[in-house]
């Protein structure tokens, strides 16, 4: 290699982005989620030649921007992530798209999600891994329905940073007025769902909730900070994406250390030829036995004392002796690295258990208290069996009652005996057998499950464990 | 309130930055953790190897995995009978180092059997799907690793990591279950499957930086060459078995490299002095075009053609 490469080499091993971090769009349709997207990716450099081109070709056979339009103004920005043939024949969002871009600082995935209420399923699956989600306002609409529909989802998921763009502000001629009004009705809104601080997830911290005034086709705010909106002192939104800490920078603590075992490696024999070849000691390897999984939480060192929880049995409690990864043996691991775990005891664990760190679970339980985001035209009636996935296991239920849902003009629960498609509520389920439940407030993996429906195995809800009502729950999460 | 948000910030970053994953170590991670979700849940698993570099990487998570056991599942390559000859070679090897079992559907018998046509412009890329299904179905496979990635193409972007398929092995885009968190649904009923795609986070310069990292080895084509072509399409063709130049297209030699390996009858090759894996990373990093635009003429033919392709059952 020549020096000038391997110059360019060590210049771009500097320069390249060290962390991912993951945000989603939500608003009501038309609000310009995919428009922004688009944006963002055109001027961060992410959308290449042979893509642009496309966009462009068919931007121009519908005639967008008008005669005379060029650059950016030509070329519907949407079309960059509305990536089925049925999104650009109708101009809308279905499914989620993801797109990927990266700056100095750190590479994104981004989830372009729908707006219409009908798919508001595909907007929980955007939000629910996002780090943080950008909620668009149309400047001249104001906060809608599906606005609160998606900011109480949001409040629901708990996802650690909500940003609020008030977009099109070139339409309402980059008005501080329209847009100090939206702010405040925003705000509103936020305070009476209880959003706040990102990293505290109370209510303590409302001014947090930042509002940004952009114009998604014309580009204000988004990279760079506008000039045609002198009144507003705040960030553009790239500089916000690109700062705001990660969900799991957020808490990474030894208390909270969780393990969902995955599975048990135990080759007996068979051991990897490669590693074989490579000379692994197939004398010291042949009784391995290790856990496999992902770290939910947390850290944990060896040497560390574990709880192996088995459900339906007392907590165990014993000593990690050794982390490996792939041939290498780690002294301390930490969320969310893959990693395999040896115990010092020869336990019977398996997939479906979890380890965690010594005496900070509580015992399993078979009453499963919870908030549920319902996503199937099925509704959920009381009575109905199904299933529920926690974890790495998932067993029966029955749902003995549901106890309230979610209104969105008043954001009370209301009494209700079912949930429809997109209802947000209360149910209480009895489980077939007991899970390691924790509540998802505290921790956010281990306090989420999915209900399954047990004839066609459709995904039908998003569950949130919440404390038992005789528990004292703390007032503000109403959901 | 802009004041509150930076200031808490640097506060976390501070605090954060010596336990934070680097970019690839999450993706590495997320994607293991997806491979180890569907062996442990699913009877019959297998993993889609044609010695192409997304493919070897999937291969490469799953020995990480599984560590220091064997690789729980056989490889299933759909030959499209148009090979690079020193793609094949590279996959026998790879198969007998791991001690893998492989399966092969062959586009060729099925053309053979009169079960398959060749089409007029005879590419086999989107011939595949027929005996991907059969093979499928004969071994009873009921996951299917794929080494697809969201950032390949728009209609791939749509799809979700655990994608069901049903009796026919179609991909129905607008009734995808919701997927949440990192709780994958893998439920099926008989007949039914599941492609599975642990990589579908990671960009091609994400595949690339991995190799380099990992020191992974790939088939020679994909670094710079000296290599016979000519010029079709606006990309460089290899002259082949199966890849003649037309009378009025002159043959010379280039040196070239693959960014994707397929049928060999459309896939082209681009210029290229990348010799080495960190010169790819460079190149790739620098690159104006995507990879499939580059490089496959299937793709070229309408905006939703790999759409239609995935809905019939196609990878
Ligand atoms: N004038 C103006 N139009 C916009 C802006 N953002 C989006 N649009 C237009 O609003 C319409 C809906 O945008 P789209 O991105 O598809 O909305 P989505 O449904 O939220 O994804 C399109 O015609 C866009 O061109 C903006 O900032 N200013
Ligand atoms: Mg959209």
């Amino acid at each position: 290699m020549s020096t000038e490469t391997s110059l360019l080499a060590s210049e771009l091993e500097t320069a390249l982005p060290t962390t991912l971090f993951r945000f989603a769009t939500a608003g009501s349709v038309d609000d310009g989620k995919s428009t922004l997207v688009g944006r963002l990716l055109h001027d961060s450099k992410a959308i290449l030649a042979d893509q642009l081109d496309a966009v462009a070709r068919t931007s121009a056979d519908r005639g967008f921007g008008g005669a005379g339009a060029t650059g950016t103004q030509a070329i519907d920005l949407a079309l960059l992530t509305d990536g089925l043939r049925a999104e650009r024949e109708q101009g809308i969002t279905i499914d989620v798209a993801y797109r990927y871009f990266a700056t100095d600082r750190r590479s994104f995935i981004l989830a372009d999600c729908p707006g219409h209420v009908q798919y508001t399923k595909n907007t929980v699956t955007g939000a629910s891994t996002a780090d943080a989600v950008v909620v668009l306002i149309d400047a001249r609409k104001g906060v809608l329905e599906q606005t609160r529909r998606h900011l109480s989802v949001l409040q629901l998921l708990r996802v650690a940073h909500v940003i609020v763009a008030v977009n099109k502000i070139d339409l309402v001629d980059f008005s501080e007025s329209v847009f100090r009004e939206i702010q405040a009705d925003v705000q509103q809104v936020a305070r009476e769902l209880g959003i706040g601080s990102a990293e505290l997830g109370t209510a303590d911290h409302i001014d947090d909730l930042l509002v940004i005034p952009v114009s998604a086709l014309e580009g204000d705010n988004v990279v760079d900070r506008s000039e045609r909106t002198p009144w507003y002192d705040g960030p553009a939104l790239l500089e916000v994406l690109e700062t705001l800490p990660a969900a799991d920078e957020i808490d990474t603590q030894l208390e909270s250390f969780r393990f969902p075992v995955q599975l048990v490696i135990r080759p007996q024999g068979a051991l990897a030829p490669d590693a074989v070849a490579a000379g692994l000691d197939v004398e010291a390897y042949r009784d391995y036995r290790a856990y496999a999984g992902q770290i939910t939480e947390g850290s944990v060192k060896v040497g560390d004392k574990v709880s192996v929880l088995t459900p339906g049995q007392a907590p165990r409690t014993t000593t990690v002796t050794g982390i490996d990864f792939a041939g290498e043996s780690l002294q301390e691991a930490f969320a969310p690295q893959s990693v395999a775990i040896r115990l010092a005891e020869e336990f019977d664990v398996a997939r479906g258990d979890t380890i965690a760190a010594a005496g900070t679970v509580r015992d399993s339980s078979a009453d499963l208290y919870a908030a549920l985001c319902w996503l199937s035209p099925k509704p959920l009636r009381e009575g109905a069996k199904v299933l529920v996935k926690h974890g790495t296991r998932t067993v029966q239920a029955l749902v003995r009652n549901v106890s309230g849902k979610l209104d969105l003009a008043s954001f009370k629960l209301e009494a209700a005996s079912s949930l429809e498609l997109n209802d947000i509520g209360h149910a209480q389920l009895r489980l077939a057998a007991p899970l390691p439940l924790e509540n998802y407030l505290h921790h956010r993996r281990t306090g989420a499950f999915l209900v399954i429906d047990p004839l066609d195995g459709n995904t039908l809800a998003a569950g949130l464990v919440k404390d038992h009502p005789g528990d004292h729950e703390d007032e503000r999460y109403s959901i | 309130m802009s004041t509150f948000l930076t200031e808490e910030t640097t506060r976390v970053t501070d605090a954060a930055v010596s336990t934070r994953l680097s970019s690839l170590d999450a993706l590495e991670s997320e994607a293991i953790h997806i491979i180890r979700e569907v062996v442990a849940e699913f009877e019959k698993p297998a993993l889609l190897f044609s010695g192409g570099k997304d493919s070897v990487v999937m291969l490469h998570l799953a020995t990480k995995a599984f560590w220091p056991g064997k690789v729980p599942f056989p490889v299933l390559h759909v030959d499209t009978g148009h090979n690079f000859p020193e793609v094949i070679d590279f996959r026998d090897r790879t198969v007998e180092r791991l001690g893998l079992k492989l399966v092969v559907g062959s586009v060729q018998e099925f053309i053979d059997r009169g079960e398959l046509a060749e089409r007029a412009d005879g590419t086999r890329n989107p011939l595949q799907t027929v005996p991907l299904l059969d093979a499928i179905q004969q071994n009873k496979f009921d996951a299917v690793f794929g080494g697809g990635r969201r950032d390949e193409d728009k209609a791939r972007a749509k799809e979700r990591i655990l994608s069901l398929r049903d009796e026919f092995g179609q991909w129905d885009p607008r009734n995808q279950r919701p997927e949440l968190w990192n709780l994958y649904n893998g439920r099926h009923t008989v007949g039914q499957h599941v492609r599975a795609f642990p990589i579908s986070n990671w960009t091609e310069l994400d595949i690339w930086r991995y190799i380099e990292r990992e020191n992974i080895e790939l088939p020679g084509l994909y670094y710079a060459h000296d290599r016979e072509v000519f010029a079709r399409d606006g990309m460089w063709r290899a002259v082949g078995e199966v890849s003649q130049p037309l009378p009025h297209e002159e043959v010379i030699i280039k040196t070239v490299r693959y960014r994707t390996v397929g049928d060999m009858s459309c896939t082209g090759a681009v210029e290229s002095a990348a010799a080495t894996v960190s010169d790819v990373v460079i190149e790739v990093a620098a690159s104006t075009i995507t990879e499939r635009g580059a490089t496959r003429a299937d793709d070229r033919i309408s905006e939703a053609a790999m759409e239609d392709r995935k809905k019939d059952g196609y990878f």
